[in-house]
Order: structure tokens, then C-alpha cells, then sequence
């Protein structure tokens, strides 16, 4: 049994991977070659009965070994991609995918039509009756916090989830990919804009609007076109303006690993326990018991302005997590 | 014939550019070896889709955007608000797709020290599978 069996384990090297973090690449490419495969089987083939070995003719062999690399290039998925055979393939499936999905959107209904989807009965349900069953006078905001409100917490789980993964991802380091982050981030030391002034002075100019917009939208998203989603997208994006324009040092003072965490998890909290609540009163609608106030006026609506809040939050935090994650490859 | 077909595709122009649109994405994913290539592939199929939704969302005439104005609440009043609502969900799920896509690349970068997916599997047949 050759003493390397172990790598050939997927878990075991995926544990390997874990504790030890990615080799370089040499070091790796050096030892496998000491334990190609081949050897491995031809060890393998070495253990049979020297008889039966004999017994093999030359061509019996010589198949056995085309058919040995050829299951081991299936193995290798994508190793084709430049043969010629799979480009005219790949070209063939997508033109005619493409031509047949055209073929069936010109005899889809006219743009714009007014007959054909006017008469929708969900469209229309949502349309005469979001008003008085929210409260909400954005439409699209009554059907995604309240009619589908579940499924919005979903997706602001989703998005949660997303950032967790890649959090995961991007944090999984060996003592030799240390030595490399150090490298990378003292190349990003350097080439990062220190003091720059036209992004600073751009970025003073911008950041007020910026920010005072996205919370406008977040705030009014029951009343105006937006809510929680754009609003959320807009806060991130002017974080990461000052990110840039300021440097680590100066938001760290307000926006750390902690304060994302703490956001975001409460926000999701309490998101789910204004669905919980929903749950409770009978999963009519989310405002159950919740005065509504009058249409239009900024307090109004039950929920949804603290739901739209809220999601605005997991958003922003989001957006910026994802960015600083990606750029220095840890929060 | 051709003018019939110019007619045609003149008259769904929306819903033929969000194809095309989608195509080039998926033709993208198919033929090109980079990851990131892919991934951006990918997100124009997501874009397409979201197109082609939300120009069926639209009905021409004198309607306005769904929301309500002078508290008229006659659907004959107001765009279809369902694509919207759909879209806006699709994009919030692609994104995320999309961060988790990015993360996995920049783990095989750092692992293997290219992007080109054939190298990738090259390597790996090395490794000893």
C-alpha cells in the first residue's frame, strides 16, 4: 500500500486543504509527480499474478492502456474545451437555442400591449386591492413585503447566506498563503490612492447626496418608487466610495467586521419576528393589529416602513461586505 | 419573406435584444475557458432574463407607474406591477450567486494560479486523481 494513499481520499485531502491551506504551486506540481497516478496503477497491476500478466497479449494491452486514459481524461472535466469538436458543438447548441427561443417570442404577444396582459386577474387583484389591504401606495413594495413577505425574508437570507459563504471561502488560509496576503497586501499598500485628492474632494462633494438619498429611498419606499433593495444598494455603494476615497483607517472607526455582524443579524431578527408575528395573527397581512395610518403619510403602511428598514440594512451591509472581502480578501 | 421577418423582429425589439442579450451570455459560459469570463457570461444570461420580464411588464397607452396617484385604483390606470416584483427578487438572487461564483475563483486562483479552466483540470489530473 504506498504511503500517499491517503491523498487520494477526497476527503482526506480536502481536510488536508483546510488545515494546511493551498501549497505552492511547485512544491505541489513536484509532489505529485513523485506519485502520478500511473505509477500508482501500474504498481497496482504489478501485485497481479506475473501469469496472468503474460497471459495478456500486446493489443490487449495496448487497448487496456487507451482505455485507461480515456477514462482518466473523462475525469478532467472542461480539458476539452479546445478541441474543435466541442466549439462547433457548443456553437451549434447556442445559435440554435437561441434561433429557437426568437421563433417563439415573435408570436408571444406585442409589446406593450394593453389586451393581453391588462386582463392578468393576479395583475389586476394586486392592483385594486393593495391600497386598502396595505396601506402601502407603492404597489411593487405591497406585493413583496406584505403579499410575498415571506419570500423576501428568504431572500434577504439568501443574500446573508452569500456573504457567509464567501466569508468562508476567502478566509480559509494555510501559514504559507499567510506569507502571501502579507505580499498582497503590501502591493495594495502601494498602489491603493493615498490622499488622493480629486477622489477626496469628489467624494466629500458626493458622499452627503449619496447617503441622504439612499436612506430617501429606504424611507419612502412605501410611497415612491424604491425601498429596501435599491436604497440598501445605493447606502453600500457611497460606503464604498468612502472606503476608497479614505482609506481602512477612517471607516474602521465606524464600520467594522462587528458592526456588519451586529446590523445585519438583527436586522434579519427582527424581520423574522414581524414574520413570526404575521404567522400568529392569522397570516392575513403583515399590519394585522398595527395601525395604519393614512395612505401617503410617511408613518403609515404598519410594517412595511420597518421592514424596508430593515432589509435596507442587510443590503448595505452586504454590498460593502462583499466589496471589502473581495479587495483585501478579508473583512 | 425577409420583410416579414424585419417586421416581426421590429416589432418585438425588446424581447429580441434580451435574447440576443441572453445568447451571448450562454455562448460565453460554453466557449470561453476563464472563470471570470464565465461568470460575466452568466450575468448577461441573468440580465436578459430580467430584460425580457420587464418589457412584458409594460402596457403602452396612457399608464402610469404602479404607483398609486390621487388614489385611482382602476388597474386599467397603472403598469402590470408582478414583473417588477419578480425581477427585483431575481436580481438580489443573482447577485448573491454571483459573490459565491467570484469567492470559489479566487480560491482556485489561489490554489492553482490560473484562471483558465483546462489548466485547472490539468492540474488536477496531475495531483493524482
Amino acid at each position: 500500500m504506498p504511503a500517499n494513499k491517503k491523498k487520494h481520499d477526497a476527503f482526506a485531502r480536502l481536510a488536508d486543504w483546510l488545515e494546511n491551506g493551498a501549497q505552492p504551486l511547485d512544491e505541489e506540481i513536484g509532489e505529485s509527480l513523485a506519485d502520478e497516478a500511473y505509477e500508482e496503477e501500474n504498481a497496482a497491476e504489478k501485485t497481479i499474478p506475473s501469469v496472468e500478466v503474460k497471459k495478456q497479449t500486446p493489443k490487449k494491452k495496448k487497448r487496456q492502456e487507451r482505455h485507461r486514459r480515456k477514462r482518466r481524461d473523462a475525469l478532467t472535466v472542461g480539458a476539452y474545451a479546445d478541441a474543435w469538436w466541442y466549439r462547433v458543438t457548443a456553437f451549434i447548441v447556442c445559435v440554435s437555442l437561441v434561433g429557437l427561443l426568437l421563433y417563439g417570442v415573435v408570436r408571444m404577444p406585442l409589446f406593450g400591449n394593453a389586451d393581453t396582459l391588462a386582463d392578468s386577474e393576479v395583475a389586476s387583484f394586486y392592483v385594486t386591492h393593495t391600497l386598502e389591504e396595505t396601506g402601502a401606495v407603492n404597489i411593487v413594495t405591497g406585493i413583496i413585503l406584505d403579499y410575498r413577505g415571506f419570500d423576501t425574508l428568504g431572500e434577504s437570507h439568501v443574500l446573508f447566506v452569500a456573504v457567509s459563504s464567501v466569508l468562508l471561502l476567502l478566509s480559509i488560509r494555510g501559514e504559507k498563503d499567510e506569507q502571501e496576503r502579507l505580499l498582497e497586501s503590501d502591493r495594495e499598500q502601494r498602489t491603493e490612492p493615498d490622499h488622493d485628492l480629486v477622489l477626496q474632494g469628489g467624494a466629500r462633494l458626493l458622499l452627503p447626496l449619496v447617503l441622504i438619498f439612499g436612506i430617501y429611498i429606504i424611507l419612502n419606499g412605501h410611497l415612491s418608487p424604491g425601498g429596501g433593495f435599491s436604497g440598501g444598494a445605493v447606502l453600500g455603494a457611497g460606503l464604498i466610495l468612502y472606503q476608497n476615497a479614505f482609506g481602512y483607517d477612517r471607516i474602521g472607526k465606524f464600520f467594522t467586521y462587528r458592526t456588519f455582524r451586529a446590523v445585519s443579524v438583527s436586522a434579519l431578527l427582527f424581520y423574522a419576528l414581524a414574520k413570526g408575528y404575521h404567522f400568529l395573527t392569522g397570516a392575513n397581512h403583515i399590519p394585522g393589529g398595527i395601525p395604519e395610518g393614512t395612505a401617503g403619510a410617511i408613518l403609515s403602511g404598519g410594517l412595511l416602513l420597518p421592514l424596508n428598514i430593515a432589509v435596507g440594512c442587510v443590503v448595505t451591509c452586504t454590498m460593502y461586505a462583499l466589496y471589502t472581502m473581495f479587495r483585501r480578501g478579508a473583512f | 419573406m425577409l420583410r416579414h421577418v424585419t417586421e416581426l423582429v421590429n416589432q418585438h425589439l425588446d424581447e429580441v435584444a434580451a435574447l440576443i442579450l441572453f445568447g451571448v451570455g450562454f455562448t460565453m459560459l460554453l466557449l470561453d475557458k476563464n472563470l471570470i469570463k464565465k461568470i460575466i457570461g452568466f450575468s448577461m444570461m441573468d440580465s436578459g432574463i430580467y430584460l425580457f420580464l420587464a418589457s412584458y411588464g409594460y402596457i403602452g397607452g396612457l399608464r402610469s407607474a404602479p404607483v398609486y396617484t390621487n388614489g385611482v385604483t382602476d388597474p386599467a390606470a397603472y403598469v402590470n406591477p408582478l414583473p417588477a416584483g419578480l425581477v427585483l427578487t431575481g436580481i438580489v438572487v443573482s447577485v448573491s450567486v454571483t459573490a459565491v461564483m467570484l469567492g470559489l475563483t479566487v480560491r482556485l486562483y489561489q490554489r492553482y494560479h490560473t484562471l483558465d479552466m483546462d489548466e485547472i483540470a490539468e492540474q488536477i489530473r496531475k495531483e493524482g486523481k
